[in-house]
């Protein structure tokens, strides 16, 4: 008897998704097209490169049960570390990176050891290391701001990839990001052909034609909208490069690899990870370590695009990476949430910070904004899953 | 009034379809120390729970009457304003409050509303410490400075705070030493001349014989008899008898073509002080093997050490300053962790599986991964999700678990499937000795005999398999050869010809004899 394999796609997976294209077209409809025009699109990258890249991180910590209070003080310090070595010791870019990157890592490191070796709950650990990691900023860049820094720095967070414009319609339009566009779509068929072969030649359960054909045209609708916006403007920002490596490596590693499964584990049940022989204080270890990491990558992504390091770069930042992760449906108690659930959490509060900010809506109003939706999405969350058990 | 200060009649009480009580009556007279003997699982605990109020009116049938009148316990507050209070095995104490707050802990001694009254909460705790020995100590110092044996005298005291006529004890001498067990008793005693009545549950039969005034026996969630001091015959072996009285139908698959081969698993010496308290040896040269195709049990009761010395044997998942020498196919083996463990081709399955034993909200193939992940599952730390599904598959057939696909979340699955999920993954890390603890704990029986199914299977392709059960039936309905553990030691060991529950019984009281 031969069973029918077909599943429906899990539509609570692209909740997120259709709620920030709703967000976008709300806000499309109030600012009257202003949020969709190539420069706006271009920005609306920029301005949230940061976020996206610290909430990446962040998703580990809170798919453990916890959070990282510290990381806007990291990005500080981190960004602090770079800009001085460039400016005030003409030390070469790269080499000043790669020293803000280990101040990274050694603080992740440092919280980590506290937190997985010595039992110290992350909360008050990672709470103490925003407090010495803004002290020492302080401390480092004396209460200034340092700056301005040269333009090959500054382009790591505010430049371009190389681009080639042709004249199209009333301005430009850059082939490269064409290309680009052309090369993405060409990919995700790509892995959707591979994925639907694969699963034929085990026999597993398959959507639906008509929804995985659904699936792949808005993907590329979506996908076609936004590289014909930023080739219209400027070309490829080097961020959205520098971002979607990133992006692409998390997404890889929580999902393919037995360290990212180790990760779900031990959010999920932490004494049956441990006696299904799963190393739970390595797993701490490595992950705050890895936050350290990225808040410096963000720290130099930060200090690049403002052209300078100012001791109160990054305040608040931990915030938007942890309300990121909760939008995009990871669970506070751990276990459950994607990087790519967290990178459409981020959007979703750029977009709004965007279009409230292009309907002058006063920045303290757009804070209490900001809290609802952080509230409604997740309480939205905690009562359909209680429906559905 | 009547003699009788308590009567329960027809308790019935279920947990979701399954009768953990069945028609069980019960009549304590006033005055006295009556006690309730059955195994582990009898239903001692749920009837006094019942009692109580903690699984409240209306949840259960039959009639409570209580100094004559029928009465209907909403609530743990109901029954202790009659002056029923139950002390259980857990100690409901807070640890970092002092001895005089304890001992008023949800009854505070109060001036006005929500004000307490210290200067008389200070006095009366002097009182109900005196009535339970204890009048020397301060009364400021935090309870858990005090050991386990004091600390079982504050819950008395407790309940004397709140003028309780009626006390039930839950094993209230399982966690002491013997010294500490007999001034508890000489309490009861005490307390039983000014007119307080007692219902006390114990597995130590010795303490009962001395103590009480009666026995009523309860198995399998029925009454037996009750036995009456003076009129009864009241040695162990008769209480025993009632206790174990059944008889066993074929329950247990009989496990053919199986021949038993070399030694598999060895550990030698093995000690081990309890985790908190580097003075306290749980464990004590403990000496045990198994073969291959040979399914050894570890019976003994609750508290006898079984769990933790799996556990501690299991990448040292329990206890500290552990030592002794695992041996696996005659090579001493060092196993620090539980990694170290699953290399060395040793399983466990914890008794707690929503617990220690699943991630409950993820799906069945992914929980049946885990332990192998690092080895079958993967290449260069990339998970082959396609294998995963196959396997899943493969074990969903082999041990017949009952599920939509292998995408179901394992908390939607029934105990008996969340079990072969557990089985399937640990049979998955291809061990050579499995340690199944608990493995049929809260299942229905159909799903029982499915496991003692999968367990011959193993069995048969040349896996040595140690059981940890409380079930006695079940360890003499699967095992080739049984070990006694009890207090952290093994009191003996057991053939499968001689093997009996009277016999198992016995080995453990004659072994408690022993220590006094």
């Amino acid at each position: 008897m031969e069973k029918k394999k077909t599943v429906n796609l899990n539509l609570k997976q692209y909740g997120m998704v259709f709620a920030l294209l709703a967000i976008y077209i709300i806000f499309f409809v109030l600012t009257g097209g202003t949020n969709a025009t190539a420069m706006n699109m271009n920005n609306l990258i920029m301005q949230n490169s940061y976020v996206v890249i610290l909430a990446t991180g962040m998703l580990l910590c809170v798919l453990t049960g916890n959070v990282d209070l510290g990381v806007g003080s990291y990005v500080a310090l981190c960004g602090a570390v770079a800009a001085k070595l460039v400016v005030e010791q003409n030390m070469s870019i790269p080499v000043a990176f790669l020293a803000a990157i280990v101040v990274g890592i050694a603080f992740g490191a440092f919280n980590g050891f506290f937190i997985a070796y010595l039992n110290i709950p992350p909360f008050v650990v990672t709470l103490a290391g925003m407090l010495i990691g803004r002290g020492l900023t302080y401390t480092l860049l004396e209460n200034k701001t340092v700056g301005p820094l040269p333009d090959a720095y500054v382009k790591v967070g505010a430049g371009f990839f190389m681009t080639n414009k042709i004249p199209f319609g009333g301005g430009t339009l850059d082939i490269i990001t064409i290309v680009a566009a052309v090369i993405a779509s060409v990919l995700v068929i790509g892995a959707e052909l591979k994925n639907i072969k694969t699963k034929k030649k085990y026999g597993f359960a398959m959507a639906p034609t008509w929804q995985t054909g659904l699936k792949v045209a808005l993907t590329l609708v979506i996908l076609w909208f936004f590289f014909f916006k930023i080739a219209a403007y400027n070309g490829i920002p080097i961020i959205l490069i520098l971002m979607a490596v990133i992006v692409g490596i998390y997404h890889f590693l929580t999902s393919k690899t037995v360290a990212g499964r180790q990760v779900y584990a031990l959010g999920g049940n932490e004494k049956a990870a441990r006696l299904s022989g799963i190393d739970t204080k390595k797993v701490y270890f490595w992950v705050y370590t890895n936050m350290g990491f990225l808040a410096a990558i963000a720290g130099i992504v930060l200090s690049a695009r403002n052209a300078s390091a100012t001791p109160k770069a990054g305040d608040g930042f931990e915030l938007d990476a942890i309300a990121a992760c909760y939008i995009g449906g990871a669970a506070a108690s751990g276990g459950v949430g994607t990087v790519v659930g967290a990178v459409i959490g981020a959007f979703v509060m750029g977009i709004l910070n965007n279009g409230m900010f292009l309907i002058g809506l006063s920045t303290d109003l757009q804070k209490v904004v900001k809290g609802l939706v952080l509230l409604g999405a997740v309480t939205f969350d905690v009562l359909s899953s209680k429906k559905k058990n | 009034m009547s003699d009788h200060i308590l009567e329960m009649k027809h308790i019935v009480k279920e947990f979701s379809g399954v009768k953990a009580l069945n028609d069980v009556n019960l009549k304590v007279k006033r005055g006295e120390i009556h006690a309730l003997c059955g195994e582990n699982g009898a239903g001692k605990s749920t009837l006094m729970n019942v009692l109580s109020g903690v699984y409240p009116f209306g949840t259960y049938t039959g009639d409570i009457v209580y100094n004559g009148e029928v009465v209907q316990n909403h609530s743990i507050k109901d029954s202790e304003k009659k002056g029923i209070v139950i002390i259980h095995q857990e100690l409901a104490l807070s640890p970092y409050l002092s001895i005089a707050e304890n001992v008023f802990l949800g009854n505070e001694q109060l001036k006005a509303k929500g004000v307490i009254d210290w200067t008389k909460t200070h006095n009366e705790a002097q009182k109900m410490l005196e009535e339970v020995g204890l009048g020397n100590e301060n009364l400021e110092a935090p309870i858990n400075s005090l050991g386990v044996g004091k600390q079982q005298l504050i819950e008395i005291a407790k309940a004397l705070a709140k003028k309780v006529d009626l006390l039930i004890l839950d094993e209230p001498t399982a966690a002491l030493n013997d010294e500490e067990s007999a001034q508890l008793l000489e309490i009861m005693l005490k307390l039983k001349s000014q007119g307080i009545t007692s219902i006390i549950i114990s597995h130590k039969l010795n303490e009962i014989s001395y103590v009480a005034d009666a026995i009523t026996v309860i198995r399998d969630g029925q009454t037996i008899e009750t036995l009456t001091k003076g009129v009864d015959d009241f040695s162990e072996d008769r209480i025993i008898k009632g206790m174990v009285g059944r008889e066993l139908t074929n329950r247990y698959p009989e496990r053919t073509d199986c021949p038993i081969g070399d030694v598999v698993m060895e550990v030698k010496n093995w000690n081990v002080y309890h985790p908190e308290d580097p003075h306290r040896r749980v464990l004590q040269d403990i000496n045990i093997k198994v073969r291959a195709g040979e399914v050894v049990g570890l019976a003994g009761l609750m508290g006898a050490g079984r769990t933790e010395f799996a556990m501690s044997v299991f990448g040292q998942q329990y206890g500290q300053k552990i030592s002794g020498e695992i041996w696996m196919h005659g090579k001493q083996v060092k196993i620090k962790s539980v990694k170290d463990a699953i290399e060395n081709k040793i399983a466990y399955t914890s008794e707690d599986r929503k617990n220690y034993g699943l991630v409950l909200f993820n799906d069945i193939k992914w929980n049946m991964s885990l332990a192998a992940l690092r080895g079958f599952f993967s290449q260069k730390g990339i998970v082959d999700a396609n294998k995963e599904i196959l396997m899943a598959e493969k074990y969903k057939e082999r041990i017949n678990i009952k599920s939509n696909s292998v995408h179901q979340e394992v908390g939607s699955l029934s105990g008996g499937n969340q079990q072969k999920v557990i089985l399937a993954k640990w049979m998955l890390t291809e061990p050579d000795v499995l340690i199944l603890d608990e493995p049929t704990r809260g299942i229905d029986v159909g799903a029982k005999y499915e496991i003692y199914c999968a367990i011959n299977d193993l069995a048969r392709s040349g896996k040595a398999i140690i059981i940890i059960s409380s079930e006695m039936p079940e360890v003499l309905g699967t095992c080739d050869r049984t070990y006694v553990l009890n207090e952290g030691h093994i009191a003996g060991e057991i053939a499968k010809e001689e093997l009996s529950q009277e016999r198992i019984m016995k080995c453990i009281m004659q072994d408690n004899r022993k220590g006094e």
